[in-house]
């Protein structure tokens, strides 16, 4: 046994909105760099829909993840290291930028300098990477905004293996549901597996998944081998770059920008303890049904005490460990069992899960058009098919789904009954295998959410990083080398691209 | 001694050395200095395109013609000479080297033709993207240009001539630049031009090559890695 500790999140997919608030703070902070204007390492999609980049679940077209192999081992979805190595010179599972989006900017000139017209001026959209005006924007980075498109494109969307699809292209059947999305930050790593040059990383300390800069040498066989597809190549410093899951302040003990600046309060960040050593065999299982069970299996119970005897003899700190029991993320994923890790069957290990949505459906259930269920709506009656959540979550195992689904359906009315003086009945929340214990502590981190719930943090031990003598004074996160700002200096090896910017030497005749 | 030997000194005794110092002296620099530089700096992401072919064909045939060179150059005699007389040797690297460099300079055009024709690719590009490109053109024509020169000579012997050259510039011979003299004016060109992209090579893109043979550790090393921040405890 050997544990190490991982910051997880949990998005509670039911209470999100759909605002972007975290995409768009995200992008201040990390991406908005030439170069990188067509990369969301947070993007929020609107389901069922194709996605950003087109078709990103499809690994038939874009190879990410792993295989098992009929020995029981696992590969690159893309090919062993051979094979990796043969596509280094033209990568044939690299989308192409037209797949996310071309960047564009708007001609803002046009209006201030139009002559007198006998219409209004328009603002023409100019490509960022040709900057030539574009005639028509085909695609952008949330094309599909609450259901945007035809129905027909949409529903080219992956997860309608096995559903019904036709009927839910009806305006009565339609459903729609918000997928906030980022690095994965998975046990298991593709990208890390796919990079030739030994670049990408998993931090023992966290458990976060960085790229070494200055090792990375743009072969971008990580792009292709990360399933997600969330990994991005900066075209303009020929480096992979990818969700950091703000590292810097996550060592400081404050939660990443996208959890901090979400107005709807669904994110969680919380430690989760596993088992290294068995990372290998829960990712190589057979039925992929059987995947979200067995890295369910790779997590340690913090309350354990020979967990916690091993976990310090491994180096995890006490503080850690104190957070581990305190973790909402363990709470949810591991002991409600109402989150579950994205596509599982990519076999990554991702850890960043999701708590299913419930439809608005209390109302209709009231009202009889939904079929009620031991003093439930019936989930297989919800307007999202538990199937589509299924081979979004958990491999179309729908069985953890559903139960996961009622849980969140007898949570609500438990509190319904409560709220309007009725007597609930704890038979209803026995059925789910709930006590009146565990639905009030999930209606205080699912309902309230407060922030000290949400995000328990420990702080990184930076002292064993780190002389903090010989940082004084010195700069704080920079791109290139050195305390170069945003974009690298041009030097004599090439940087920039265009003319290097030199300050002419003039003399200046003070007479 | 006329003045020609002077010039011709330079050019084939000393400017070798220099290109390969500067190669080597400047790769190290970069590498430590600017790894942030240090890349492929590839343009597959902003169109595929004719590069899924023309860089396939160019990379694949320029190993062939590169590992070619080194293996005809510098293998030494005895490691040959008991497969190949020296005319069976030069007809292996007319007709190995000829096809490779073919595969190589088609590859190359279409990577070429793509770089100027497309506009997200010329606009991306440095003045350096340009210039290494056309060298690596020019040198593989004239590569290929000596391919029905040797033919004209099949016993071997300009070959041994160029072969004596190189092994006594990579083990500081004194007086193998002379040499040259008797070789075709082709072979001084694609000698000197091919010591000019070494010398500029650590200032171009073309540093990733030595990555690329990097990437063959690749093949030894487990695929999970896993880094820990904390310093090693000095007792």
């Amino acid at each position: 046994m050997k544990i190490r500790a991982q910051i997880a999140m949990v998005l509670n997919l039911d209470k999100c909105i759909g605002c972007h608030t975290c995409s768009v703070t995200c992008k201040n902070v990390w991406t908005s760099r030439k170069g990188m204007e067509y990369a969301w390492f947070n993007n929020v999609e609107t389901k069922p829909g194709v996605g950003y980049p087109k078709d990103w679940e499809n690994q038939e077209r874009w190879h990410g993840g792993w295989v098992r192999k009929p020995n029981g081992k696992l590969q690159p979805k893309q090919g062993g290291r051979l094979a990796v190595l043969a596509k280094i010179f033209a990568n044939p599972h690299l989308p192409e930028i037209d797949d996310y989006y071309e960047p564009f900017t708007f001609d803002y000139e046009n209006l201030q300098t139009a002559p007198e017209l006998p219409t209004a001026p328009v603002a023409r959209p100019i490509s960022l990477v040709s900057g030539r005006t574009m005639e028509k924007i085909e695609w952008g980075p949330n094309w599909e905004e609450i259901l945007g498109g035809e129905f027909d494109k949409r529903s080219a969307d992956y997860n309608f293996e096995a559903v019904q699809k036709d009927i839910y292209g009806q305006f009565e059947n339609t459903f729609m549901m918000y997928l906030p999305r980022l690095c994965e930050h998975c046990l298991n790593p593709a990208c890390v597996a796919s990079c030739p040059s030994g670049s990408i990383y998993k931090r023992e300390e966290d458990g976060i998944v960085l790229i070494d800069q200055d090792k990375c040498r743009g072969w971008r066989m990580c792009v292709s081998g990360c399933p997600y597809k969330k990994i991005y190549y900066n075209w303009t410093s020929g480096k992979a770059e990818k969700c950091t899951f703000c590292y810097p302040r996550i060592e400081a003990g404050m939660p990443t920008v996208c959890s901090e600046t979400c107005v709807g309060r669904i994110r969680y960040l919380g430690v989760l303890l596993y088992d290294a050593d068995r990372i290998a065999d829960a990712a190589a299982v057979e039925n992929p049904h059987d995947l979200y069970q067995a890295q369910l299996d790779v997590f340690l119970d913090p309350n354990d005490p020979q967990v916690q005897q091993q976990a310090l003899a491994d180096g995890v700190p006490e503080a850690w460990l104190e957070a581990a029991r305190q973790s909402p993320t363990y709470k949810m994923a591991v002991e409600w069992k109402i989150a579950f890790p994205l596509h599982p069957e990519y076999r990554t290990l991702p850890m960043v899960w999701y708590v299913p949505p419930l439809s608005p459906i209390q109302a209709h259930a009231h009202a009889g058009a939904i079929d009620s269920k031991d003093g439930l709506p019936d989930v297989d009656s919800l307007r999202i098919p538990v199937r589509y959540l299924a081979n979004l979550l958990t491999a179309g195992n729908e069985a953890p789904v559903s139960s996961a689904l009622k849980r969140l359906l007898a949570m609500r009315a438990w509190f319904r009954a409560l709220q309007l003086g009725d007597q609930p009945d704890p038979a209803l929340l026995q059925q789910h295998g709930l006590d009146v214990a565990t639905v009030e502590a999930m209606h205080r981190y699912l309902a309230i959410a407060n922030y000290e719930d949400r995000f328990v943090i420990p702080t990184s031990h930076r002292e064993e990083a780190e002389n903090a003598y010989a940082l004084r004074g010195g700069c704080g996160f920079s791109f290139g080398n050195g305390c170069d700002g945003v974009e690298t200096e041009s030097s004599l090896f090439g940087g920039r691209m265009g003319r290097r910017k030199i300050i002419p030497i003039r003399i200046l005749d003070d007479h | 001694m006329n003045a020609t030997t002077g010039l011709q000194l330079f050019l084939f005794g000393i400017y070798p050395y220099i290109c390969l110092s500067v190669l080597l002296l400047g790769s190290l620099v970069r590498f430590d200095r600017e790894p942030y530089t240090w890349k492929s700096d590839s343009s597959q992401l902003l169109r595929a395109g004719a590069l899924r072919i023309g860089s396939n064909l160019f990379h694949y045939g320029i190993l062939v013609v590169v590992m070619g060179h080194f293996l005809g150059f510098l293998m030494p005699h005895w490691a040959i000479d008991w497969a190949l007389n020296p005319s069976q040797h030069q007809l292996l690297a007319m007709v190995g080297g000829g096809v490779a460099g073919v595969v190589a300079i088609i590859g190359l055009s279409m990577l070429i033709y793509r770089r100027i024709a497309d506009p997200r690719i010329r606009r991306n590009s440095r003045k350096w993207d340009f210039t290494i490109v056309f060298m690596l053109w020019l040198q593989l024509l004239l590569g290929l240009i000596t391919v029905p020169l040797s033919a004209q000579h099949v016993d071997g012997a300009e070959f041994e001539i160029l072969t004596t050259y190189v092994k006594g510039i990579v083990t500081f011979q004194s007086g193998v630049a002379g040499l040259l003299l008797q070789v075709p004016w082709v072979y001084r060109v694609h000698i000197l031009l091919g010591f000019t992209i070494f010398l500029v090579s650590p200032f171009t893109r073309m540093v990733h090559i030595w990555s690329g043979v990097g990437t063959l550790a690749y093949l030894f090393r487990p695929y999970q890695l896993v880094r820990t921040r904390k310093r090693e405890v000095r007792t």
